[in-house]
């Protein structure tokens, strides 16, 4: 019989798995340690090196080092940043969850949509910073009014993300779906919410991205634990070497988190076949 | 013989909301374990005579029974090939045709039949691939498993294998066929290929004319398997080939980039 014969049509692996010679392979794993390397060594060239800046308004990197191991030392900086590992995770977890229901049902049904979006879309525009007199007022100066504010900056990457997500669905596994018989439930869950998964990872990121950027808005703001109330005493007892502490962390931490979102993205979206970029 | 028809069109007229007519008064029958082809130009209505079978399409005039039963909607004694494999992207080779077991079967039992329908398809190898993997025919094999996980009693299959190469094309024609040796199911398949209708079919429907109608039936008078080189097909392929571009030429609007204009080229 004939039938068969086209399986060596199975697509080759992905080109990425040729073998590349070795001084290829190092250049791609130091590849993403090129800048912040460069931007070190720029750094202490303009305070150690030359003394281009004065050090009260750029400090050098061993002087913020040292400030580092000092804040670590008395235990303040492990305080800092828990508190606002702690805020991020609450609120992402928060902002996300409520966006995910919500986006859901208006990304499935118009009637919702009427009824949500308008509102949900001009809420969005509401700049950040307007909320934080407003949250204080309401919530007090606890984590409450925080992590709210975290929310709202998770909330709309992932709440927009996801309808359009679901909205750009493949019509035709949408019909494939009916043809074989699924309820509407069952459309949902195995044809819409996968379909839209990528969206949603998307929004995810975007969103988490946000909270950090929130958070630091509502602890510049009324706090004394977290990195944005490091960042205000820095400030406040003209501390650049601290200021560059906070603001160094908020980096790592992003990118710590954004990485593990990555990861989980990596997982999930093994199918896609998109066009994933040239070496 | 209507009532013993496994598909049976009586004078079923369709017009989409806001437009002409797609089918004006058609009437088909079909018999238990027949392969039926309707040939027609693109756009000639073909697939919504599909789409009407399988309860995709709902509104229509006119009677339309599956099995002696009034179509209200998809079921799964009615199987439907699309033109593209519409395989979910996200699912595995096996968990594509999982989904299209019935969802009262035991998951032991599903199991095992998804493994025999690989089998059946030859892709026992390729199980645990994701959609992005395979070959146009491979992805086409794995929509067929998928259509018979639900055991369906009719078939119907919309330009099933126009979009990949000859030779896979030839492959997957005669894995149909020796799926209707075992099976006996009814098949109604649209197609634009002349060659592909007379390998199949018992009958060839030619459907012509702008509200579509089913202008003649050949019967395909030859036992199966066929030899594709089989002389007796020659008159048969002539009688269709001028049959299509009449129905090509029915309706000038789309002899352009109907099979109408490719033939005139022979």
């Amino acid at each position: 019989m004939l039938v068969g014969a086209d399986t060596a049509g199975v697509s080759a692996p992905r080109p990425t798995a040729l073998r590349l010679p070795v001084w290829r392979t190092a250049v791609r794993r130091l590849a993403p340690w090129l800048l912040p390397v460069g931007l070190l060594a720029g750094w202490f060239l303009a305070t150690d090196g030359f003394h281009l800046l004065p050090a009260h308004q750029l400090p050098s990197p061993r002087a913020v080092a040292r400030t580092a191991r000092d804040l670590l030392a008395g235990g303040e900086l492990f305080r800092h940043v828990a508190a606002s590992v702690q805020r991020v995770a609450l609120g992402f977890l928060l902002g996300a969850g409520v966006a995910i229901v919500l986006g859901t049902w208006v990304g499935l049904s118009r009637f919702a949509e009427r009824v949500l979006d308008p509102t949900l879309q001009a809420i969005r525009n509401v700049p950040s910073l307007a909320w934080v007199p407003f949250l204080l007022l309401w919530m007090g100066i606890d984590e409450l009014p925080k992590v709210t504010l975290v929310a709202i900056g998770a909330f709309f990457p992932v709440y927009v993300n996801l309808v359009s997500g679901i909205r750009q669905t493949d019509r035709k596994l949408v019909e494939l779906g009916q043809v074989f018989g699924l309820s509407e439930l069952g459309l949902v869950r195995h044809i819409v919410l996968p379909a839209a998964l990528p969206s949603l990872l998307t929004g995810l990121r975007i969103g988490l991205g946000q909270s950090w950027l929130f958070l630091v808005a509502a602890e510049l703001i009324a706090s004394t634990r977290g990195l944005g109330f490091l960042l205000i005493d820095g400030q406040n007892s003209a501390r650049a070497d601290i200021m560059l502490v906070g603001i160094l962390l908020l980096a790592v931490l992003g990118k710590a988190s954004d990485g593990a979102l990555r990861l989980l993205e990596r997982r999930l979206l093994a199918w896609t076949d998109g066009f994933g970029g040239v070496a | 013989m209507t009532a013993a028809s496994a598909i049976s069109a009586e004078h079923v007229s369709k017009r989409y909301p806001g437009g002409d007519f797609v089918l004006r008064s058609l009437s088909l029958e079909v018999a238990p374990s027949e392969i039926v082809t309707l040939l027609g130009p693109s756009g000639s209505g073909k697939s919504t005579v599909l789409r009407l079978l399988s309860g995709l399409e709902r509104e229509h005039e006119g009677k339309l029974l599956v099995q002696g039963l009034p179509v209200q909607g998809p079921t799964p004694s009615v199987g439907m090939m699309f033109q593209e494999p519409r395989l979910l992207p996200w699912r595995t080779v096996r968990d594509n045709v999982a989904f299209g077991l019935p969802r009262t079967l035991s998951k032991e039992l599903g199991a095992t039949r998804v493994e025999q329908l690989l089998t059946l398809v030859q892709l026992t190898e390729a199980r645990d691939k994701l959609p992005k993997e395979l070959s146009g025919g491979m992805a086409q094999r794995v929509a067929l498993a998928r259509c018979l996980a639900g055991a369906p009693s009719v078939l119907l299959l919309d330009e099933p294998f126009s979009a990949v190469d000859a030779l896979t094309r030839m492959h997957l024609q005669e894995l149909l066929l020796s799926i209707w040796t075992h099976t006996r199911l009814t098949m109604l398949l649209v197609t634009h290929d002349i060659d592909e209708a007379l390998f199949l079919s018992d009958r060839v429907a030619v459907l012509r004319g702008s509200p579509a109608n089913i202008e003649e039936t050949l019967v395909v008078p030859l036992p199966r398997p066929r030899d594709r080189r089989d002389e007796a097909l020659g008159p048969l392929r002539s009688h269709l080939v001028e049959a299509l571009r009449l129905a090509g030429n029915g309706h000038s609007h789309e002899a352009a980039e109907g099979p109408g204009g490719l033939i005139a080229g022979w």
